[in-house]
């Protein structure tokens, strides 16, 4: 590994030997419905509460992967995950289940690529030879914690997202065939002062904007390097933000295709109730894991820059006036050949 | 380039962005919300709930033989049973997003508030969950009503006017 302000150029290349994901009915009414691994036809993913729910998303998506890069539990060294849940309760319940030594991180939404760069890390310095990175999120868990009772009649502005019931897991390894992680950037805290919580596009905008003005400020590379760029979770209203601020400090985001997760998981024409578009640390999880690897692996796309962006407030810090703090950290896979 | 002169250039900054300037971005890519739009939907939606409590009592008065203050509380219980049911058939929310206003004011946004959280909060138990949650959203309701109360009698006190007290 070279570290490069504060990105990691993974030197040995570890691989993404494969991807598993498993989403909610409303993912799979999306457009990338042909890119999961199974979706479930009821919210309640045949369980009695929504945190056991999540749970049981994270369970699957977690052992499913294990399974497809044709693996055995105890051939994994490490698993490292999170969710938005306090405490990440819902991996740390996963982790209980797979029984494998366990790293939990919180990054809210950006969990699915913090999670992705560690284990990547510990793959390419030696540390492990083998990791299961991963992250779940369900809408009535969030709606639950973050907001009101899931049956509450609350008006939503058009701003405001809708949180992807889904999880994403992979395995990081040596050799495969799958696409390389070839660098990871970890971001800033960034907050610009935006307080409305219906209004998580504005607040995470800047941070992904910062990251990526990062990953190519220490790399050196142009924004036309990659195929596609994706931002974790900006929807309509934050993506182009983003573009405004990267746009402005001079980043030639028009080389490139430049696109977000929650755009891709929803129709937002068509699935009106998602309002600005998807969130959730399932968001850029189930896109990368089901959608890019798909892409990556048909060679449709040969780079890709996920930037998955995470708001770390908590129901307190906002009642309390606070600002929504955020961070964006970004990964880059490359498939070879 | 001098430190100084470089500093002193047009370069656009993340760190140098203040608040004030990123809300001016960020203020042109949101999407305008329609408040005409919405109180429109508001009164009808509102207006068509008070509409059929209205019904309701004149069904009670004329079925039952009530008077108006008598229909009063049956047409309360009636509207508040018709709200509980649509919130437990998960229908309450989705008309809510589209009436706002107009089904939060009513008595069913009330009842709604109370059934949401009792719903939601059934997987912590009865004590703990139901029994502790229930008023989460609906205990500002109270509070705030009972404050209001207060100045409200306050003033009339005040006033020397003498409020009258329905049994």
């Amino acid at each position: 590994m070279r570290l490069k302000g504060q990105t990691w150029e993974f030197t040995s290349r570890p691989t993404l030997l494969a991807g598993a994901t498993v989403v909610g009915p409303e993912e799979g009414l999306g457009p990338l419905f042909g890119d999961f691994d199974y979706i479930y036809d009821n919210i309640e993913i045949n369980e009695k509460t929504w945190e056991k729910a999540e749970r049981k998303l994270l369970e699957q998506a977690s052992q499913l992967a294990v399974v497809k890069a044709e693996l055995t539990k105890e051939q994994i060294q490490f698993f490292v995950g999170g969710d938005l849940m306090n405490q990440i309760i819902s991996s740390t319940f996963a982790a209980r289940k797979l029984g494998v030594p366990y790293l939990g991180v919180f990054g809210a939404c950006s969990t699915s690529m913090e999670s992705l760069a560690l284990a990547a890390l510990l793959v390419d310095t030696g540390a492990a030879e083998c990791v299961l990175a991963g992250t779940a999120s369900h809408n009535c868990t969030a709606e639950k914690q973050f907001r009101y009772p899931t049956e509450y009649g609350s008006q939503k502005p058009p701003t405001a997202q809708y949180t992807v019931t889904g999880s994403g897991c992979g395995v990081v390894g040596k050799g495969g065939s799958g696409p390389a992680i070839a660098r990871a950037t970890i971001g800033r805290v960034m907050d610009l002062g935006i307080k409305d919580p219906f209004n998580m596009g504005a607040a995470m905008a800047p941070a992904a904007a910062d990251t990526i003005e990062a990953h190519f400020r220490d790399t050196g590379l142009t924004p036309g390097y990659y195929d596609l760029v994706v931002t974790g979770d900006l929807a309509s209203v934050g993506l182009p933000i983003a573009r405004e601020l990267l746009q402005k400090a001079e980043v030639a985001m028009n080389e490139t295709e430049f696109n977000d997760c929650g755009l891709l998981v929803f129709d937002i024409q068509k699935q009106t109730y998602v309002k600005a578009g998807g969130s959730g640390c399932g968001c850029s999880a189930v896109v990368t894991y089901g959608h890019l690897l798909k892409r990556l692996i048909n060679k449709e796309l040969k780079k890709v820059l996920v930037v998955a962006t995470g708001a770390l407030l908590s129901p307190l810090s906002y009642q309390q006036g606070e600002s929504i703090p955020c961070i964006a950290h970004a990964v880059a896979l490359e498939m070879e050949g | 380039m001098p430190a100084s002169t470089k500093n002193k250039g047009a370069k656009f900054s993340l760190d140098t962005l203040t608040h004030q300037e990123y809300k001016n971005i960020a203020q042109k890519h949101e999407p305008t919300r329609s408040i005409f739009k919405n109180c429109v939907l508001a009164f009808l939606i509102g207006g068509g709930i008070c509409f059929i409590g209205q019904a309701i009592q004149l069904g009670f008065m004329t079925w039952f033989d009530m008077s108006v203050k008598e229909a009063g509380s049956p047409t309360v219980a009636v509207l508040i049973i018709i709200s509980v049911i649509l919130t437990c058939l998960g229908v309450y929310d989705k008309i809510a997003q589209v009436a706002g206003a107009g089904t939060a004011v009513p008595v069913t946004g009330f009842a709604n508030s109370m059934c949401s959280a009792a719903l939601e909060h059934k997987a912590e138990g009865y004590v703990l969950g139901v029994g502790a949650n229930m008023f989460k959203l609906a205990g500002s309701v109270i509070v705030f009503g009972t404050v209001a109360a207060f100045f409200v009698g306050l003033v009339y006190a005040i006033l020397g006017l003498e409020g009258v007290h329905h049994p």
